[in-house]
């Protein structure tokens, strides 16, 4: 059966059942990311000596990344214009600007920690930097699963089809966009 | 197929969505210039406030939560009072560096800029 | 339209590749089910093993041979996470709301079918990682199912390296499951119900399935975080939880509990939904209170995140933390016993029928209110000083999961089978099955809540090194649960031999063969793909019995206003 039931094409609450469902992604990640980010700040004001270390992430990379990633949340934005327009090649390629977007980021992530590894600052060489790349680590996964999903809908985008999913994958965007908002202080000036 | 997600709602134009982005990209420099100042207070001001005001921003023109149902944003909201319970149950126990009956063994680490 | 198929869903006769990849809420829903009932042998399997140790210490246990110590504690941990993630919420949560929400909704399937479908594969191949860890070199996982470090994470502690990681591998696994099928249920109940069908229109078990997914949605998101920090603790080496590291024990526990106790409304939720569809159904009568039943819940499940550290009275946490966590313990108590008041309201001059579903339904009312109440005494910090690791709590906990994950599990799955089957159920089976059960059951765990008073600590492989618990009339209390457990797996076989004789030979079950009002019953038994041959509207609520001025004493939901209640073609005898 691939055809679409009956019942998703209700909408009792007023609400279309796709971007309804990712609310409620973006709830439970809410608590995932709140979890994680809660538990490393009550690590981090238990530690004061973790400052020594924080005092080794690159605030520029950081600050770059910020950039990238609302830059990307723009072309995100964008995207779902051009979806409420019925321009669907349009929001194809402004996703898939999106998802270069997403590429940088992680580029320029793997080159960071690539340099901060072979200084010697590995997930084990303190429990600040446990934190620092299992959080930025668990934020990189949705990066990379964003992009993957974004791919998928720019394909039927750009037949002017399911057009709706453009806005649904970029508000799931903008959450991971948020999440780094917040990480990037955390982690990066917060010293 | 092509059907407009908020048919009755204000359209965005734009320049506003570029607009908001160059706000945001302002309010990055200040955040990544704040720690320059050298006051602390004023670097968490600066990182955090403006964290939480950028997330608002995002949330509020880029996910359209301005224009959602409510009962979204109370979803949303109720998740995020649910992170502040249980930061709040669990930081003063977690964060404890003493206790009645267990002592700390951890040495920390001396801190080499000086403060405490 | 919705596509009346010309032969019916479990009666699958399209090859097994595509029942594998069916995403019909139903098939999925089946395969739930029996994934959750093979997983309930092997937790049985595992407390057979493991109480047999504790009445006969040292002996052989037939079937199995001499426990040691590693494998007593590998086979407690296994039997905990089993029947918790593996059995209660597979058949109750993901079975029930599987198949009950589409059709009590008047829906052709659920709005995601094919997140459905991956939810399923995601959770089988985390049964497949769980069960996999008993073959691994040094066994399954043996830090108890709450998992705390050091012993957790340390492999040079637990003994179980490799099957400590499958654990948290596992139920990472099941979570994310979990939560796929979660935003399945929530989406479809909330934006897919029939025309005409109010918020308050909606059964009441679909209320409780969806605040369930809900609490479960909110409430396992830093357990998740948690978990990826146990794993990189023994995979990796971190420290998250290693005080010599500068990381705290106390955070897992922390975390751990912040789920832990609403995971058990989320379990506890869908039982009292299936209980109250019951009491209202064979009492002839309108469910008292609904209203206040829904708000009651929500109200239960937004406590729930409030009470967490009562798992943590002594774990030397702050007093004062303990004295608020007692209050918020005691409190939610209170929305509980009111919902147990309601059912008992409803009962009250009710035109009862004892059917073996109403007998489960009545069992779960009574065993889980002592359950209730002697969590009472745990909930408050004090007392729980003395009870707290005893087996006190381990009957407490017994008297309320097994009510729900058992109880509430027999009772679904006696009331629904016709509509699943299309067939009936044996009553006289299933009444020797109930009895025999529930008493077992009880004689099971009275003795445990005396030994446990008297001082028994859990988890303890062999008293013989506890000389004020190595004493014949304790080791007589333990022997006597033991042969209550023994008696109740052992008329367990009646229960499947009364499900699969009864699936293949029972007697054609209608389509509405308790007369209830609820949509599901307007299908056909059992229904065909895309369910109804013409989506429902809906007119009323779903407890209207014995109306007034109706000659039926139900008045089914789909049924126009001005029309009668049919009497016989509610059963359109399904030709096989």
């Amino acid at each position: 059966m691939t055809s679409r039931p009956i019942a998703t094409t209700r909408s009792v609450m007023g609400v279309p059942t796709g971007r309804l469902a990712v609310w409620w992604v973006l709830a439970s990640e809410t608590v995932l990311f709140g979890g994680l980010l809660g538990s490393y700040v009550m690590m981090r004001l238990r530690h004061g000596a973790w400052a020594d270390q924080a005092a080794n992430t690159n605030t520029w990379t950081g600050a770059f990344n910020t950039l990238v990633l609302l830059t990307s949340s723009l072309s995100a934005v964008l995207a779902h214009q051009a979806a409420e327009r019925a321009d669907g090649p349009k929001a194809a390629r402004l996703l898939r600007y999106t998802i270069l977007g997403g590429g940088v980021f992680l580029s320029v992530k793997a080159w960071e920690w690539t340099h901060e590894i072979t200084e010697g600052f590995t997930i084990t060489s303190s429990l600040f930097w446990s934190f620092y790349y299992t959080a930025a680590g668990l934020h990189a996964a949705h990066v990379v699963a964003g992009m993957v999903i974004m791919f998928i809908v720019s394909l039927t985008a750009a037949r002017n089809e399911e057009l709706h999913r453009v806005e649904n994958v970029g508000i799931y965007w903008h959450f991971v966009d948020v999440v780094w908002i917040f990480l990037f202080p955390l982690l990066y000036i917060a010293k | 197929m092509a059907q407009p997600a908020h048919a009755d709602a204000p359209h965005h134009d734009p320049t506003s969505y570029v607009a908001i982005w160059g706000v945001l990209c302002a309010l990055l420099g200040v955040s990544v210039l704040g720690p320059m100042v050298g006051v602390r207070f004023l670097t968490l001001i600066t990182a955090f406030g403006i964290a939480i005001v950028k997330a608002y921003m995002v949330c509020r023109y880029f996910m359209h939560l301005s224009i959602e149902k409510k009962w979204v944003v109370y979803i949303l909201g109720f998740m995020l009072a649910l992170m502040v319970v249980f930061f709040g149950g669990v930081a003063p126990d977690v964060s404890r560096h003493e206790g009645l009956r267990w002592q700390k063994t951890y040495v920390e680490p001396a801190r080499t800029d000086g403060e405490r | 339209m919705s596509g009346l198929a010309s032969h019916p869903a479990v009666h699958h006769d399209r090859g097994f590749v595509t029942y594998l990849w069916s995403t019909d809420h139903k098939v999925i829903a089946m395969q739930y089910l029996f994934t959750g009932m093979l997983m309930a042998l092997i937790g049985g399997f595992a407390v057979y093993v493991f109480r047999m140790q504790l009445a006969f210490p040292g002996q052989s246990v037939p079937l199995f041979g001499r426990v040691s110590s590693g494998q007593y504690n590998s086979l407690v941990t296994m039997h905990g996470t089993i029947m918790i993630f593996w059995v209660a919420m597979p058949v109750l949560l993901a079975a029930f709301g599987n198949f009950l929400i589409p059709l009590m909704l008047g829906c052709d399937d659920m709005v995601f079918p094919r997140v459905n479908r991956l939810s399923y594969q995601v959770f089988l191949l985390s049964a497949v990682v769980l069960v996999a860890s008993f073959a691994v070199p040094g066994g399954a996982f043996g830090g108890a199912w709450t998992a705390y470090p050091p012993l957790s994470a340390n492999a040079a502690y637990n003994l179980t390296r490799y099957g400590a990681t499958l654990w948290v591998v596992a139920v990472a696994l099941e979570f994310v499951a979990f939560l796929l099928g979660g935003i399945n249920f929530i989406t479809t109940a909330m934006n897919s119900r029939a025309p005409g069908m109010r918020m308050f229109d909606v059964p009441i078990v679909v209320w409780m399935i969806v605040i369930a997914s809900i609490l479960f949605m909110a409430s396992v998101g830093p357990l998740i975080a948690g978990a990826v920090m146990l794993v990189f603790d023994q995979v990796l080496g971190t420290g998250f939880y290693d005080p010599a590291t500068g990381g705290d024990p106390i955070l897992w526990q922390h975390l751990f509990w912040f789920f832990g106790h609403p995971e058990v409304y989320v379990v506890l939720l869908p039982a009292m939904g299936i209980v109250a569809e019951v009491i209202a159904v064979f009492s002839r009568k309108k469910l008292f209170g609904f209203r206040t039943i829904v708000y009651t819940a929500v109200a239960t499940g937004v406590i729930s995140f409030f009470v967490w550290a009562h798992h943590q009275f002594v774990a030397g946490i702050d007093p004062r933390m303990a004295s608020l966590f007692t209050i918020t313990t005691l409190i939610i108590s209170v929305p509980i016993a009111e919902m147990v008041f309601c059912y008992i309201a409803t009962l009250y001059g009710g035109s009862i029928t004892l059917a073996t579903p109403m007998l489960w339904a009545l069992a779960f009312v009574a065993e889980f209110l002592l359950g209730g109440v002697t969590g009472i005494f745990l909930g408050a910090a004090g007392a729980d000083i003395y009870l707290h690791d005893t087996y006190f709590v381990l009957a407490h906990f017994h008297y309320t999961f097994f009510p729900i994950a058992i109880i509430g599990a027999f009772t679904g799955i006696t009331f629904w089978f016709p509509k699943m089957f299309g067939r009936m159920m044996d009553e006289r089976l299933g009444k020797i099955h109930f009895w025999v059960t529930i008493i077992a059951f009880n004689v099971i765990f009275i003795p445990l809540f005396i030994t446990g008073a008297a001082g028994d600590h859990r988890r303890i492989f062999d008293y013989s090194g506890f000389p004020d618990l190595a004493t014949p009339g304790l080791q007589r209390l333990r022997i006597t649960a033991t042969m209550g457990l023994v008696s109740l797996l052992a008329v367990q076989p009646v229960f499947f031999y009364n499900f699969i004789r009864s699936m293949v030979r029972g007697p054609i079950a209608s389509a509405n063969p308790w007369r209830a009002n609820t949509l599901e019953w307007s299908a056909p038994s059992p229904p065909p793909h895309g369910n109804f041959a013409e989506l429902p509207v809906v007119y009323r609520g779903p407890y209207e019995y014995s109306t007034e001025d109706r000659e039926e004493d139900f008045w089914p939901q789909h049924l126009p206003d001005d029309s009668p209640t049919p009497v016989a073609s509610v059963g359109d005898r399904r030709s096989a």
